[in-house]
This record gives C-alpha cells, structure tokens and sequence, in this order.
C-alpha cells in the first residue's frame, strides 16, 4: 500500500492549497504535442482563441447548470469557424459582457428564462464565420493566392487548385488581426443542410468530469489560506439582527471572526463545521418591523380571491387583444373558475455558496451563478467596488432553476471576505437555509372568464392574475421601461397561440414583503395549467370535444397542431385503457417552442393520490443544437412539474415551514413513470428548451383527473383530499 | 487524531471526532467529489464507501472510521473507469450532475452484491439517492447497461 498522508500537503487542517478552480475542460482525443513552439495563440475575436499547437480555446457565455450549454454553445463556433471538435477546448468565460453578453437581455451575462440558445445562437455563428475569414485572410496573403480561392477543412484552410493546406495552428504562428475584422451578416451563415456538428449529438464536455469527481462546482472551490464561513439568517425576510451575544460563539475552538451584516451574523472559522458550530451558539435577537411578518397564506388567499373576483379593480394591464369584456357582455355563455398556486423553492442539490477574496481595493468572486451580471451588481452596488476592481469566476453550477439568478449569495461572500481581507472566504448555505431563505415562486390567485358566441366558438378569455411582482425587485429597469409588465409573474398567459379574437390579461400585484423569483418556467407552470385545463372546462360548455376545441384554435398554427397530434399518437390517444386509468392532454407554446403532453393516470379514490403510470411528450423546438439533450431537458422538466404537483413552502407570519427534503419532498426514483419524448425537428430558429416540459403536466394530469373522477383541480399543489370517495 | 484509509492510501484527520466525515474528506483531504446536499442523511450526495457499505458521510462522525476503508468516488476505480462510470458517459447520465458521485457510489454497492439487478430491484436500492434534475429513469438505464456489460 502507498503511505501518503495527506496531511502533507499542509501541517494544517483544512487549510491545503491545492490549486485554483480552473474549470476549463478539455476533451477529445489524443492532443497533439505542441508543433510550432511557444508562439503566442492567435485571438481572432474574443470568442476564441487558436493556439499555434492547432488546441481552440472556445468560450461558453452562460452558466452550465445542466443545460449542456458548455457544450451546445461553443459548438455554435465550432460549426461555422470549421472547427475539428476533438482538438476543441471549452473555457468558462470571463465576465465581460460586451462580448459575452446576451443579446436577449439587453447584453446582460446571464443564463435564465430560456433564452441562452435563443440568445447566442446567431451571434456566436457569426462570431465563428469571421474567425474563419480571418483565417483564411491570412492564409491567402502566406500562400500568395487570393481568398476566393481558398476554402476550410476542419481546422484547415486549403488551396484546392494547388492541394495545399495550412492548419489553424499553423496559421496563428503568423496570423494579423485586422483592425477592421470582417463582419457577416445571418443570411451568409450556414444552411442548416451543411451543418456538421449542429444538430448532431455532440458529448457533452463536462460529462466525465462529473462522474469521475472532478468536476468543480462553486462548493468545491479552494484556495490558499481559505476560511468559511456560515451565516445565521433573520427567521423572517426582511429583518435584522437587534442584539447579538456571540460570548459562545466566540469560544468555538478554529472561530476567525463574528461578522455583522444587515440581514444576520456571520461567523468565519478555519472549518466549514466549525462555523456552523459557531453559529448554533449565537443568541440573536431580531427586528420586528418586516411587512412579510403578515405573510400567512391561508389567510391571504381568501383576500386574493376577493380581488380577482372585483372586475372594478382592473390592476395593471399586461396585453390586451380586441375587447374582452365587450365580447364577455355579448357572450352566449360564459365560464369562470379560478386557481391557486403555492410558493414553491428550488432546491438545487448545490447548497448556496459563494467564495469571494478581498486584496485591497480589489475584490475576487468564484461564483457558482446563473449571473455574472447579478454578482457584478452586489460588488458594485451592494459592496461599493469600483467596476474595473472585481473580477468573477463563474463555477459549474450544482443546478440553478432560477435561484442562482439571485446574487443574495454573493452579497454574503463579499460582505465575509471584506471582514477577512486577503483571506478567501467560502460561505455555505445548509440546506436549512437554503430551503427556507430561498426566493420563491410567487403564490398566486388567478381568475380566468371565457365568453363563447351561440354557436360555441371561444370569442373572449379575461385572465386576471394576482402575486407579488418578481421584476420589480428583481429586474426594475425592465419592470420600469415596459411599464409595469411582470414578464415572469404573466408568463404562459401572454402571447397565446390560440387565437382567441377578444383577450384581456391583468396583474393584481400583492405586496407581501416576501421576496420571491423565478423558478424554472415561473408563471408557465401556473398560468399554463389554469389554461389548459380551462380550456377543458370550456370545451364542455360548448359541448366540443377539447382536443378539437384546441385544434380549431390552432388553425393558423400548424407547429402546435403537430406535436398534439403526435403526441396523442405516441400515446395511442384512441386506445382503451385498463379500467381506472384515463389520459389527459396538454398543450404550451412558451419560449418559442411548441410542446403538447399526454399522461396515463390513475386515482386511488381511498387516500386521493394520483398516480402517473406514463408521459409522452412531443416537443418542436425548430433547429435542435443537440437532439438528445433536447429530450434530457424535456424529460428532466417533466420530472420537475411531477415533482411540483405536491410542492409547496407554507409560511406562518413570514416564518418558513419547511427546511429539508423531508419535510419538502422532492420526487425520488421510485416515483417517476415511464416517460417518452420526441423532439421533431424542423427548421425553425431554435426555441428554448430547459423549462418547456413543465408546463403541460399538471394540466394534463389534471385533465386525466376530471375524466377519471369528475373532479376538477384547480390548486397547485392538487388539493388529492378532494379526490378521496 | 484518527486514522483511517481513504483510497487505498492511509489517512488521518486532525479534526474533532465528533466533524463529520464529510467535511474531512472534502476539505481536510482535498476529494471535493463527494457532495454536501442536505445534511441529515436525506438526499445521499455525499455517498462514500465504508468497508464496502454505502454510507452518508454527512452524518456519519470521523471519529466512526477510526481503522476502517473509505472509498469515495476518486477511488472508485483508478482512471475513473468503472463499468459505472462508463456506462454514465454513455448514457450521458448527468446534467447539472452534482447528486452523480452519490448516485454511482450507491449504485457501485449494488452491482457488488447482485450483479444483475431488475429495475424494481435498482430503484428500491437507489431511491434513496435525490436528483433534482430528475435523471432517474437514465440512471437505471446507466446501471443495467454497466450490469450487461460487465
């Protein structure tokens, strides 16, 4: 056996340097030596990098949380620069959001909302087409021939006429940027016909990294002379530490230091346990003064109703098509129901953490974030650092779901490492906290009308919705400029494919003194299961079948006509099915892609579970980068929206009721049915695709309901009590 | 101080005996592979090995490992390439993928003592394992591929 202790990597415990949190990822093959020398790499623009070894350097704009963006993103380089994939590396880019930053917002570094391959994926293949020209540019002038004559291979350009050719390496030995590069437009781009690796199911890069242990999630990060650090949050959001005894705390053996900060007390030790031994030790008391002490659901909800219910009080006005209460006042007939929703919390398996290093005037992040942006925003405004003093290293991300939109983790580690400077400091969440300090999904009360004319056609659909506003704390600049718009609060409400001549939608904004956020397809898994299963309810007061209901709706959407019909395809719609069980359908059209669902559901009438034997999905997404990953995040989704069928955080006067997986149980294995996607291709501009399964679920597992015990639910998480006969 | 064998290299922590092997390994060893999920034995991401038993090193005191055989996942096979491991990449098993170090050392357990296992048999032995993407039903995939070709 070999002896190493590893103690000799430090004669002090939990204090081993072991390098930084390089997350670069390398991949392929066999890399070849290097062939021309130390020469510096060529940057044709600052989206990658040509070492003279032929090694590409490509950098990923958006957090990798699972998504297989790593992976999908430099690809889109990749395909049009003509790049050899195996001689491909990925690196983490740098927070810079003048080249990295996404277009969908605004120019912002940040991953979220479906819109990382929406956002980048004309850009970055525009950026790889003028790597190639410079490439080829400078080939030419080496090999006296004009451009038009040259072409690439993979990693090549050659010169047919004279079967000469230079590699990328080879080429960035000598190679000049012009000052002026080349710019393209997208209709130059690529027909999808050409396509090499788009669309063509591409490993993804950090897979092995994350099965052999390697992998480097923000947790893991470790630097020399590192303290940790663990924080005793206010009980109720909004609070703030009153008196502080720290008397115990302070004689935990291996305590730095007890920090102050507005929102609770801090305590940075040389180990991770002994700071949380630390802070079990101090006796806080808090302020009373927050507004979320009056957040009570129970008591709320019957408030809200009231306030869907009053149509005088018209709340915001979010879209608005033709004349909806017109139309409602000439309707034949009319229908009504109203929906609850809970608040619900991510509960990324990654605990929140932030590592952060304070040397002087300057400040060093090691975020694991869904935005640079946001992390920027705490150093800079909640820190008081100058923009060109920090800098942020974005980690592989142990699941994001909306929560790492947040920076509250990285106002923690900036505001620990100040008090330790020179010192990095790694703050961790328990999962205690994490679960009950999150941000959540809005609770919300939804009020839906439908008017139909006398020969049963959907004429008006009011849809009123009642929450606190997520952007208007988390995103005030666009909550200003669109005037009040909740995008995230709406979302699944606005937009409708349906075409429904007379819609009215409106925000009844709450103030709670709860801080709650995006949460993996936000509104889409409220307001899509209040439509899709309304539409049912509507469907039978015009005596039409639902699914035809939808179909004449979708009359000039033929992209959505398609995948209801193939999904009640592969679920063999028409099929009778063992006694106690039913199907139920759903349809979403969020994030440019179309998704409609069926289920295979059963009731236990005893108790009042349901149960979800089977999902078939089928999913147009137009363009799919990676099909295969297209259907992990789809089947991923659909597992999220079970999940959330029974989610949900309580609070009493502002107080969390859950703290852990046991109390807030999340699906396990041995509750996840048979799920089966298709992902139909077409050649549409690629949709999003890391939220679109969720939608459908609960509606059509609430659709299957109905048929099984004529019962309707209209409650998230489902009221089963009411099932029980 | 205790003494212990983590990956066939011998060991010792300095630490407290009451610290939890998880912390130890993680931050006194260096082995970051092994994860913290939730503290109280609920969602297995800190999986380890103790002679050969799946074990949750958050709860578990390393003062309890004292003579005894970890194995985390570094360990699991020398150049990670464990019929488990493979069979992830195959199946490309993970996407945000930090509950996989414990869903593979749980998984590595099983396939030790029941060489071919059925799916209800997988399930009943992983459902202890949280992931919050919801891979479940590629994981059974990535353990009976592993089983066939072993």
């Amino acid at each position: 056996m070999k002896h190493i202790a590893f103690t000799n990597l430090s004669r002090r415990a939990f204090l081993i340097s072991s390098g930084g949190a390089g997350i670069a990822v390398a991949f392929g093959g066999m890399l070849p030596k290097k062939a021309f020398g130390q020469a510096a790499p060529l940057s044709p623009n600052g989206w990658v990098r040509v070492g003279t070894d032929d090694i590409v350097t490509i950098y990923a704009p958006a957090a990798e949380m699972g998504q297989g963006v790593m992976t999908s993103m430099p690809l889109l380089i990749a395909e049009e620069m003509d790049l050899d994939w195996s001689r491909c590396r990925v690196e983490q880019a740098p927070y810079n959001p003048k080249v990295y930053g996404n277009p969908l917002f605004g120019g912002l570094m940040l991953a979220g909302a479906s819109r990382t391959t929406r956002g980048y994926y004309q850009i970055m293949r525009l950026a790889g087409m003028q790597a190639r020209a410079i490439m080829i540019d400078n080939a030419a002038r080496r090999m006296g021939v004009p451009a038009a004559e040259l072409a690439t291979e993979p990693h090549h350009v050659v010169h047919k006429a004279s079967g000469r050719r230079m590699s990328y390496g080879e080429i960035a030995a000598f190679a000049e940027v012009p000052a002026q590069p080349p710019n393209f437009t997208p209709a130059q781009l690529k027909p999808a016909s050409q396509f090499r690796l788009i669309g063509k199911d591409i490993p993804r890069v950090e897979v092995p990294d994350k099965v052999s242990g390697r992998a480097q999630y923000g947790i893991d990060v470790r630097q020399p002379g590192m303290l940790y650090g663990a924080i005793l949050r206010a009980p109720v959001n909004g609070e703030a530490p009153v008196d502080v005894d720290d008397r115990a705390a302070r004689d935990v053996p291996g305590v730095h230091q007890i920090v102050r900060l507005p929102y609770g007390v801090g305590v940075i030790a040389e180990s991770y346990p002994a700071a949380l031994k630390a802070k079990g030790a101090l006796k806080v008391t808090w302020s009373e003064r927050s507004k979320a002490r009056s957040y009570t659901p129970d008591k709320l909800l019957p408030e809200w109703r009231k306030q869907v219910n009053n149509l005088a009080d018209k709340g915001v006005p979010y879209e608005t098509h033709g004349d909806a209460r017109g139309a409602m006042e000439k309707a034949a007939k009319r229908v009504v129901a109203e929906y609850t929703s809970l608040n619900v919390t991510h509960a990324c398996m990654e605990p929140m953490n932030c590592t952060a290093r304070v040397d002087g005037e300057r400040i060093e992040f090691w975020a694991p974030t869904q935005s640079p942006f946001g992390v920027f925003l705490a150093a800079v405004k909640g820190l008081g650092f100058k923009p060109d003093q920090v800098k942020i290293n974005t980690t592989l991300l142990g699941g994001g779901f909306g929560r790492r939109a947040e920076n509250d983790y990285a106002l923690d580690a900036g505001l620990m490492a100040r008090a330790a400077p020179g010192r990095a400091v790694k703050t961790i969440w328990t999962r205690e906290d994490d679960i009950r300090y999150t941000k959540p999904r809005p609770m919300t009360v939804q009020r839906l009308e439908a008017g139909l004319d006398a020969q049963g056609n959907l004429v008006a659909l009011h849809h009123r919705i009642a929450g606190e506003s997520v952007y208007r704390r988390f995103a005030p600049p666009a909550f200003q400029a669109s005037g009040g718009k909740d995008l995230p609060l709406c979302e699944g409400a606005y937009e409708l494919s349906y075409g429904i001549p007379n819609t009215a939608l409106e925000q009844l904004f709450q103030e709670t003194g709860v801080d709650v956020a995006v949460w993996r397809s936000v509104g889409g898994g409220y307001t899509k299961f209040a439509l899709e299963t309304f539409i049912e309810e509507v469907a039978a007061a015009a005596g039409k079948d639902p699914v035809e209901l939808r179909m004449q709706l979708l009359a000039k959407q033929p992209r959505g006509q398609a995948v209801i019909r193939e999904a009640m395809a592969m679920a063999g719609w028409q099929r009778k099915r063992p006694a106690g069980r039913a199907l139920g359908l759903a349809y979403s059209d969020i994030w440019e892609t179309f998704a409609a669902m069926v289920v295979e559901v059963s009731v236990d009438r005893k108790s009042g579970k349901v149960n979800v034997h089977e999902v078939w999905s089928a999913i147009d997404t137009g363009v799919a980068l990676q099909p295969k990953n297209v259907q992990a995040q789809i089947e991923s989704s659909v597992v999220w929206g079970l999940s959330a069928l029974r989610e949900k955080l309580t609070y009493v006067n502002g107080v969390p009721q859950q703290s852990n997986f046991h109390d807030y149980p999340v699906l396990r294995m041995n509750e996840v049915p048979k799920i089966t996607t298709k992902v139909i291709v077409t050649d549409n501009k690629p949709g999003g695709i890391g939220e679109v399964g969720l939608p459908p679920v609960a509606p059509a597992v609430a659709n299957a309901v109905f048929k099984l015990t004529g019962k309707r639910l209209r409650d998230l998480p489902f009221k089963t009590e009411t099932l029980k006969a | 101080m205790i003494k212990f064998v983590v990956n066939d290299r011998e060991a010792y922590s300095e630490q407290p005996g009451d610290t939890p092997l998880l912390w130890v390994v993680r931050d006194e060893l260096g082995l970051t592979g092994t994860k913290f999920g939730c503290g109280i034995a609920q969602c297995g991401a800190c999986t380890v090995h103790v002679n050969g038993v799946p074990t949750r090193s958050c709860v578990a005191p390393v003062s309890a490992v004292q003579g005894k055989k970890v194995t985390t996942i570094e360990g699991l096979s020398p150049g990670a390439d464990h019929a488990l491991q493979k069979a992830w990449i195959a199946e490309q098993v993970p996407q945000c993928g930090y509950c996989q170090s414990g869903q593979i050392m749980t998984a590595a357990a099983l396939l030790a003592k029941n060489k071919q296992p059925s799916r209800a048999q997988i399930v009943e032995h992983m459902k202890g394992n949280i992931c919050r993407c919801g891979t479940y039903n590629q994981i059974v995939a990535a353990i009976q591929r592993a089983a066939n070709e072993a």
